[in-house]
């Protein structure tokens, strides 16, 4: 489903990534860690087409990145820490314009759909600025879903959520993740990262240095495997 | 996948309409942008009125510059925020990640400045007239403020773009837009001043004519290059 050969990505003088070599099959759940600075962010704003490689071969879901970009975006459902809404509009409303940007036919019936499966529905003629982070979050999940792509892209998603907003989030990634997508999550909470992901790589000055599948991890749990990564 | 049928043209004029729809929505709940511009440019009136204090002889004769520097310094804080509403949120992103031309984004952003400058300056017209006494309601001034705030917001638009990446964005606009804007305010102004003083549409139409080329040059300018400014 995503295929990385020798990537580079250079800003200026400073590498950023140093050829890095990455394959997720279909149906695959990643967690990407690493330390600050380490590139994850980097990586996935190339992988989620925000951002040009310098060097390298990016092909995801059978389209190569950067030439046929808009129809890996079509594939594609991205979810930062920010929630990429507008404060202004209504829950509903943020749905029905990104609907439109992504021209989904019969755009009511899959807004209440999405709706239902993040739990908003009785909040969805509120403004999001009225809304709790937790809140904004689900409802960030559900505009990245809402065009039923077959990659999902999380950026740090845990960020600046309570315990019970993760919690949630929680179900909702799993509700995700359940339906047979593929996704790819960088965060830097390993107990979350190790509920959730069914394949750990670490990420480390820019190069893939080690990576594992939940079943290969043994008696060993994350922490141990993710020390030992960096240090080697 | 939802919209694989949808021809890529229509998908165009639809993404252009969910951002004029979602940018006219917002400001009519919020009347953020509206207000402020409005404010600032009725101030910048007044305080003219107050410094100038013009017989009615000279009042006319200033009447378009004073005009056209009220709507370029209003114009300037429109574009501004119209940006920055896309960028505090993460909203830019949201609309980068849309599977349609990237040139759709930037049309239906301009279109909505457009619309908001000509509220704008609607109001401006009847409040300078009755403060300098002057008739405004001039179709061919009309024509040329239309045509100056086209080629002003079509620039304007594409410049916001890059200033809001930036941190010194509010004070960045005015400095890259205002060099690049002065063969449409000069043209705009001497239009302007000829049609207020009566003088024959023959001998104005250099001054018409050199606004429309700007007004097409900047908007293929701005739609050749509008993906490689927003590119990180």
């Amino acid at each position: 489903m995503i295929e990385v050969h020798k990537l580079i990505k250079r800003f200026g003088l400073k590498t950023v990534l140093r050829g890095i070599e990455f394959k997720v099959q279909p149906g695959e759940f990643v967690a990407l860690l690493g330390p600050n600075g380490s590139g994850k962010t980097t990586f996935l704003h190339i992988l989620a087409t925000l951002s040009k490689p310098s060097i390298g071969e990016i092909r995801i879901a059978g389209f190569q990145l950067p030439s046929q970009a808009s129809s890996v975006r079509q594939q594609l459902g991205v979810v930062t820490h920010q929630p990429l809404l507008y404060g202004d509009l209504t829950a509903e409303e943020n749905l029905l314009f990104y609907g439109r940007m992504y021209a989904i036919p019969d755009i009511g019936n899959r807004i209440a759909e999405v709706l239902g499966m993040i739990g908003l529905f009785a909040r969805r003629r509120d403004l999001v600025r009225t809304f709790s982070r937790g809140m904004q979050q689900r409802l960030a999940i559900g505009r990245a879903v809402l065009h039923n792509p077959d990659v999902m892209l999380f950026d740090e998603p845990y960020t600046g959520l309570d315990q019970d907003a993760s919690t949630m989030l929680d179900d909702v990634l799993q509700t995700v993740a359940s339906h047979g997508r593929t996704v790819v999550m960088t965060s830097h909470d390993l107990a979350r990262a190790e509920d959730l992901a069914t394949r750990f790589d670490i990420l480390s000055r820019g190069v893939i240095t080690a990576s594992i599948h939940r079943e290969e991890l043994g008696q060993d749990n994350l922490l141990s495997f993710y020390r030992q990564a960096l240090t080697e | 996948m939802h919209s694989k049928k949808n021809s890529p043209v229509r998908n165009f004029f639809r993404a252009v309409g969910a951002i004029i729809w979602k940018d006219l929505s917002t400001e009519f709940r919020s009347r953020e942008l509206l207000s402020a511009v409005l404010i600032f440019a009725l101030l910048v009136i007044l305080i003219f009125n107050f410094a100038l204090e013009l017989d009615v002889k000279t009042r006319t004769s200033v009447t378009s510059g004073v005009l056209w520097v009220t709507f370029a310094f209003a114009g300037t804080i429109g574009l501004n925020r119209s940006m920055a509403v896309e960028k505090d949120r993460g909203c830019l992103e949201g609309l980068l990640l849309a599977p349609v031309d990237r040139s759709a984004i930037y049309f239906g952003k301009a279109i909505s400045n457009l619309a908001f400058m000509l509220i704008i300056e609607a109001i401006i017209l009847p409040v300078y007239s009755l403060l300098y006494n002057t008739n405004l309601f001039n179709l061919g001034l009309i024509g040329v403020i239309l045509l100056g705030s086209v080629g002003y917001v079509a620039v304007g638009t594409l410049l916001a773009s890059m200033a809001v990446q930036t941190r010194t964005r509010d004070v960045l606009l005015p400095i890259l837009l205002f060099p690049v804007v002065i063969p449409i305010m000069i043209a705009a102004v001497k239009a302007s001043n000829g049609f207020l003083q009566g003088i024959a549409i023959t001998e104005l139409m250099p001054y018409i004519n050199l606004l429309l080329v700007y007004d097409v040059i900047f908007i293929a300018v701005a739609f050749m290059v509008f993906d490689y400014v927003v590119e990180e």
